[in-house]
Order: structure tokens, then C-alpha cells, then sequence
């Protein structure tokens, strides 16, 4: 599953991780034996979480992925999350969320920006556990609303996101080149 | 927006076909839940044949059954069949071309929308529906407002 990205400042909260060991509610028709589970991410997860990344975007982005963990997988801070799916000691996916708040004037809210599954499960429902536990996440940090921004030629995971009950939300991402 | 009335009568049926792919409908039966004339409606089902959506079953309790993937198949697959979505020709003037410029924006986005929902995340939307929301009666099969030009109606 590729990958969203959304804005980048961290609403200050300290406080205990984001502590997640679910497993999906509703499983997938072809949901994998054992059942997968998600936690939130360890230093010895960060080869894997590149694997999947470089699997998936074609870039291996080394560096940057260590940097991730360094802000989202300490553990040090409750509105920030970094969960990995876990099958039996094998990462077969992970998300980032954050609960952020009043960016661009919205009340506090959950972010997604990075979703991400192997390409060998999907149609799983590895995905959709990866959502379910990062919103319940959310929810625990008392935000009622989750979003993420992806490109429109990202079809798969715009795909994704609808077929977990996303919908087009109430901002509109504008650019312009600054280029002359 | 407003899609023209094929493009939603051939929604609808797929809708109705994909939500019990094992069971065959007959174009009748849709074509009264929908208001239209069975002969319309033969239309556009034979279109959805043609893409390879659903199939024709003869004989006694023949009519159509589903035969797409629907985790796969995107409302844009059954747009693009039915509407016009090539881009429009060059416009002449500089205040044409700004507002194809706008024009096309709204296209894209509704593009990416349509590409982004398939029929399965359509029939989840259906089951989601809150009581109060349901419908008394089937979408009204009004005549769609064509602009001749994209996606919008």
C-alpha cells in the first residue's frame, strides 16, 4: 500500500505511547493464520518498515525512516503513533498517525500520513487493522475525526481509504509554482 | 453533478446485480424498480455486457447476474463508458481558455473520485446508510442534464 503524507508539526503532548494491540474486528474474508497483531513499532522494526517502504515506492529513503522513528517511534509522546502489523515476528505493515491541532484551523483532529502493507497480503485486511488501531488511538485521545491527504493519481490506497468509509473532506488542498 | 440517465441507470443495475452476484435479475425487473422502459434499460445492460460486467443468462429464469470483480471495478470504469470525458477542444480566447482552465480542475477531482470508489466500497456506503436517510422511493430517473463537455453535468 503506498503512502499519504500530510502537514508536519507536532502538537506537544507528553505522556505514554500510544499502546495498540488489536485485532481487526471484522476480519477480512481472506483474513491470514495467526491472526495478525497490531503494536506500536521498535527500533528492531526499522529494516522492515524500509523493506516495505522501498518495496512499495521503488526508494529506499534509509535515513528519513530512522528520522521517523526518532519523532513518531519513541513512545514519548500520546498524539503521535508508529504501529506495526506484526505476523508471528514478521512486519507485514505499518502506519503514522498524529493528533493535531487547530492546523488549518481545524479543531483537534487525527492525521494519517504514512499507510503501508506489503504487496504479498493485501486484500487481507492487514490495512484496514492498521486504520482501525491508529484511529482507535485517536479516539482515546478524544479526536472524532480522521484525516489524510494523498495524491489523486494514488488510486490503490484512495481506493483503500473509501472502502474504510473515508469521504472527501471540508478543505482543498491548493499549489501554485513558484517557479517564474 | 448530474450523470446522464444511462450512466446511472447502468449504476443502479450494477448495484442491484453485484449486491447477490449468484442471482439472475431480469432487465424488467429493474427497469420498473427505476421507472424506464425495459427496452432503455436493454441498452444499457448491453453495454455492461460488452465491458464484461454482468452476463446475459437465457431461458427460464434467465435475465442478467453480476460477473465483475467488485473490489475492483471503479464507478469511473462505468463513467468513462458512458460519458464523454475527453478534454475539450483548444478555446479561442484567452477568458475561454481561464475557464476550461477551472473546468478541467473540477474534472480532474471528480475523476479521482469516481477512480477511487468501487463498487464494493458503493455497496458498504448502501449498508452504512442511517435508517432516517433511506430513500421512500428508487432515485427518481430524471433526465440528466448533459453539458457535453467532461464530467459535469
Amino acid at each position: 500500500m503506498p503512502t499519504s503524507s500530510g502537514p508536519a508539526s507536532p502538537r506537544a503532548r507528553r505522556g505514554t505511547s500510544a499502546r495498540a494491540s488489536t485485532k481487526a474486528s471484522a476480519r477480512s474474508p481472506n483474513a491470514i493464520e495467526p491472526a495478525v497483531v497490531v503494536r506500536p513499532v521498535r527500533n528492531e522494526d526499522i529494516e522492515a518498515v524500509i523493506g516495505i517502504d522501498t518495496l512499495v515506492t521503488g526508494q529506499e529513503k534509509r535515513a528519513y525512516w530512522r528520522s521517523v522513528f526518532r519523532r513518531y517511534g519513541t513512545g514519548l509522546e500520546s498524539a503521535s503513533q508508529f504501529l506495526v502489523a506484526d505476523h508471528g515476528g514478521e512486519v507485514l505493515g505499518f502506519v503514522i498517525g498524529e493528533v493535531r491541532d487547530w492546523e488549518f484551523g481545524s479543531p483537534p483532529c487525527g492525521w494519517v500520513f504514512v499507510i503501508n502493507v506489503t504487496p504479498k497480503v493485501r486484500q487481507t485486511g492487514v490495512g484496514a487493522q492498521l486504520l482501525e488501531a491508529v484511529c482507535a488511538g485517536f479516539r482515546r485521545e478524544g479526536v472524532r475525526t480522521v484525516r489524510t491527504i494523498l495524491a489523486r493519481e494514488n488510486t490503490l490506497i484512495l481506493s483503500f481509504f473509501r472502502s474504510q468509509g473515508m469521504t472527501t473532506g471540508p478543505f482543498i488542498p491548493l499549489e501554485m509554482s513558484l517557479e517564474s | 453533478m448530474k450523470l446522464q440517465q444511462n450512466t446511472r441507470l447502468a449504476l443502479y443495475s450494477l448495484l442491484e446485480f453485484a449486491a447477490d452476484p449468484t442471482r439472475h435479475i431480469a432487465a424488467s425487473e429493474i427497469a420498473q424498480k427505476y421507472g424506464v422502459s425495459p427496452h432503455h434499460l436493454a441498452k444499457v445492460l448491453a453495454e455492461l455486457a460488452r465491458a464484461g460486467v454482468v452476463q446475459s443468462v437465457r431461458g427460464v429464469g434467465g435475465g442478467y447476474r453480476f460477473a465483475g470483480n467488485a473490489r475492483r471495478l471503479t464507478m469511473m470504469d462505468i463513467v468513462a463508458r458512458f460519458e464523454e470525458t475527453s478534454p475539450p477542444e483548444t478555446e479561442p480566447t484567452p477568458g475561454a481558455r481561464a475557464i476550461a482552465r477551472v473546468l478541467g480542475e473540477i474534472d480532474e477531482i471528480a475523476k479521482a473520485t469516481f477512480s477511487s470508489i468501487t463498487l464494493a466500497t458503493l455497496l458498504r456506503s448502501m449498508q452504512r446508510e442511517p435508517e432516517g436517510e433511506a430513500a421512500a422511493d428508487p432515485p427518481a430517473p430524471a433526465t440528466a442534464v448533459a453539458s457535453g463537455r467532461g464530467l459535469r453535468g
